[in-house]
């Protein structure tokens, strides 16, 4: 074993001093040092379990997956949170998932529909209000596709059948209403809720659609949300390579977009972790491939061209050559830019979905290193993903603890830590350069060519802000 | 003020045993309170000579919200000044009856539904502990006193035992202690043996054996009680009796639920249920 490896595992073990007995035996299958090789058996952590009551996880629920996630974004289909009023009060546009589309009119992206439970709903059942709901949204917004019913926790627990009541209103409106059974209290994490999810899309919606001619190159690009605009920069990059883009799930997508997903000849997945169910499901029944790509920073994006174009033909791949050459220069202006002042900078992140790996390359086309990494609800595959895109002896962390990042903090000193909302704001107290990694901090998009300058830019802007030196820094 | 639950097996006649002891204890002068914990809404029905139509929860659906109930709206006088409510809730199949239990017995108490001359309060409760909601009447301090309803029939023992465990539950984490078991007789073999042994093993008495007599169903048709419908019926002082056993009561314990094999076993004992042996 690796003296870095040793080193990071002594750095772990004194972090977990701190806990009791139990915790310390739990936590410690959560946190590792990275061996890329995958050889180190010692090196591989537990993810995708029950959080330590106690530990302040920043998980969050199964309807935060299904809602906050796949589902909201679909913009011309109104999502209603029912239950009580706080999981939607809450959850309200929480994303940034932007769109096209008159809002109210004929999209509802940034709108939030709850069916308001009260007591009466709680003991009398909540599927009359249901109706009503459907039918009063029917009539305030004709020009809707679709409405989507994500079950906060009271409607499992009482059994209130929303799919009965689904079933019965889809065939009076002649459009897909789908029940989603995302109550929060089920799973460990968001992560069962993209799930079930995508079960609903399957059950609900895939297949439904009309796409009136095909080509040969059509393609959907899954699990972009369009944070910030991040969608529409890799649609450009597709475009622009001669592919047709005929759905996107779900940044800015329609249902009918939805619906026609399995009439693309090569489904591309960006986040791996919330929609790989649907493109498993769309390879076994209607036999069309996926593969993961990244469009984060240059070299990765280079790389991703390649692949996506070589699963075409030759028109294709020399596309994709123009278009790398095309925006290459571009690039290494940015890179140029911004490297002198980012080289050698260490970052820290700690996020959901695709990040931790993906932006990887993105910090290193600056050179920057990633010296610790973790999600807060990854699985098993998405670690070993990870594991060979980090440097030897780098931290991994399956559900850290605020405790365990602030102690990272302490002893790795990374000059930036990307992570989400509910860290923020301690990372200031600590003094220490923070960016928003969940919505890119009010900014982006991060995606494609457009996204890196806006990356590079933003990253230069908070690891060396002025205002750090303001601050005292703790020890 | 005692605040008494009475529980026991659907069917087993909790609500006609609660409304005819009642009866009794407010014939006796007593002030009495009854609390119907179950959506059929049937566990004053003898007492205020009709169906009560305005229960908590259908009263606090029609108005919105419980915080627009008003006290007297639900509250009800019926037979010698017996004070009734009830819970109600939804029909079978949607909903939590549960929780209405929850919200409706808060409601009367906040409200101060049972008043500072009430003697007795008793918790007619829906069936088995099916969950926390009914199980509200005997949390955080309410009442300190159950009676459960059995008769010799093997699955109204059943019950009795499973609901002993529920007791055992919140008499541990509160004072909830249970009083005794009440044979409703259903005219099974060797029954006052058998429910006094079950007593005895769960470690209470059997407070009162009533005895089976259609006088009862007679008054019920006319929406009485025994007490009200034909008050000089030996039946009358059976449940008299009963009331006055209750009212005297000072064996309070906290239950020795048995195991399925110890209630099987008990059964063959008395020779009701054949053991494995003699089958073969």
């Amino acid at each position: 074993m690796s003296t870095s490896i040793k080193d990071t595992q002594k750095m772990i073990e004194e972090v977990l001093e701190a806990y009791p007995e139990k915790s310390k035996k739990d936590r410690a299958k959560h946190l590792a040092a990275n061996d890329p090789t995958g050889q180190c058996s010692a090196c591989q952590v537990k993810s995708n379990i029950k959080s330590r009551p106690g530990v302040m996880t920043v998980r969050g629920c199964a309807y935060a997956g299904a809602k906050g996630v796949v589902w909201g974004p679909v913009k011309d289909q109104i999502t209603i949170s029912h239950g009580p009023i706080g999981c939607g009060q809450y959850s309200w546009w929480s994303r940034r998932n932007y769109y096209n589309g008159q809002t109210g009119i004929d999209t509802f992206g940034t709108m939030h529909i709850t069916t308001d439970f009260q007591e009466k709903n709680i003991v009398y059942g909540g599927d009359k209000g249901l109706d009503a709901a459907l039918h009063e949204l029917k009539g305030l917004f004709p020009l809707a596709k679709g409405i989507g019913i994500l079950s906060e926790c009271p409607v499992g627990l009482i059994g209130d059948d929303i799919e009965a009541v689904s079933k019965k209103v889809a065939k009076e409106f002649e459009y897909p209403i789908v029940p989603v059974r995302c109550e929060g209290f089920r799973g460990v994490s968001q992560s069962l809720g993209h799930h079930i999810a995508n079960d609903t899309i399957k059950d609900y919606v895939l297949g439904k659609g009309t796409l009136d001619t095909s080509t040969p190159y059509d393609v959907a690009l899954i699990g972009d949300y369009n944070i910030g605009g991040d969608a529409w920069a890799s649609r450009r990059i597709l475009e622009e390579m001669g592919l047709r883009v005929i759905s996107q799930y779900t940044g800015d997508s329609t249902v009918n977009e939805i619906g026609i997903a399995n009439k693309a000849k090569l489904n591309l997945i960006h986040c791996y972790r919330s929609m790989n169910y649907i493109c498993r499901h769309m390879e076994e029944e209607y036999g069309i491939p996926w593969m993961e790509f990244n469009f984060f920073g240059p070299t990765k994006t280079y790389d991703s061209i390649r692949k996506i174009a070589a699963r075409f033909d030759e028109k294709i791949q020399n596309n994709a050559e123009a278009l790398i050459a095309k925006y290459k220069p571009l690039m290494d202006r940015i890179v140029e830019q911004y490297r002198p002042n980012l080289e050698g900078k260490k970052v820290m992140l700690y996020v959901g979905g695709l990040r931790p790996r993906h932006t990887i390359g993105a910090y290193e086309d600056l050179g920057m290193e990633v010296v610790a990494s973790g999600y807060e609800f990854g699985h098993n595959d998405d670690y070993k993903r990870t594991y060979p895109e980090m440097k030897e002896g780098a931290v991994i962390m399956d559900d850290a603890t605020l405790y365990e990042l602030e102690e990272f903090t302490r002893r790795l000193k990374p000059d930036m830590v990307g992570s989400g909302i509910k860290e923020k704001y301690s990372y200031h107290k600590l003094g220490v350069p923070f960016r928003q990694m969940h919505s890119w901090d009010y900014s982006g998009p991060y995606h494609g060519f457009d996204g890196f300058p806006v990356f590079a830019r933003d990253m230069d802007m908070t690891v060396n802000s002025p205002t750090w030196d303001l601050i005292r820094r703790k020890k | 003020m005692r605040q008494i639950a009475i529980y026991g097996k659907g069917g087993i006649g909790k609500s006609t045993t609660t409304q005819n002891l009642v009866a009794a204890l407010a014939e006796a002068g007593r002030k009495c309170m009854i609390i119907g914990c179950d959506p059929k809404a049937d566990s004053t029905r003898l007492i205020l000579n009709r169906k009560a139509q305005n229960t908590v929860m259908d009263m606090a659906r029609e108005k919105g919200t419980v915080e627009d109930l008003e006290l007297d709206d639900v509250l009800l006088r019926g037979f010698k000044g017996i004070k009734c409510a009830e819970s109600g809730g939804p029909e079978p199949g949607v909903g939590c009856a549960g929780r209405g239990v929850i919200t409706a017995i808060n409601f009367l108490e906040e409200n101060g539904a049972y008043g500072d001359d009430t003697e007795f309060v008793f918790y007619d409760v829906l069936g088995d502990v099916v969950c926390g909601g009914f199980a509200m009447p005997i949390r955080e301090g309410k009442a300190k006193e159950i009676y459960i309803v059995t008769s010799g029939e093997m699955m109204a023992m059943y019950a009795a035992n499973n609901i002993s465990r529920g007791v055992l539950k919140y008499a541990q984490s509160g004072g909830v202690r249970l009083g005794g078991l009440i044979c409703n007789s259903r005219k099974t073999d060797k029954e006052f043996e058998l429910i006094s042994e079950l007593a005895s093993k769960l470690g209470t008495q059997m407070i009162h054996f009533v005895p089976r007599d259609n006088e009862v169903q007679r008054a019920e048709l006319r929406r009485k009680t025994v007490i009200d419908y034909a008050p000089t019926h030996p039946q009358a002082d059976e449940y008299r009796e009963l009331a006055r056993k209750i009212a005297d009561n000072k064996n309070f314990v906290i239950p020795t639920p048995i195991t399925m094999d110890e209630l099987e076993r008990l059964l063959m004992d008395y020779g009701i249920m054949e053991s494995e042996e003699a089958v073969a």
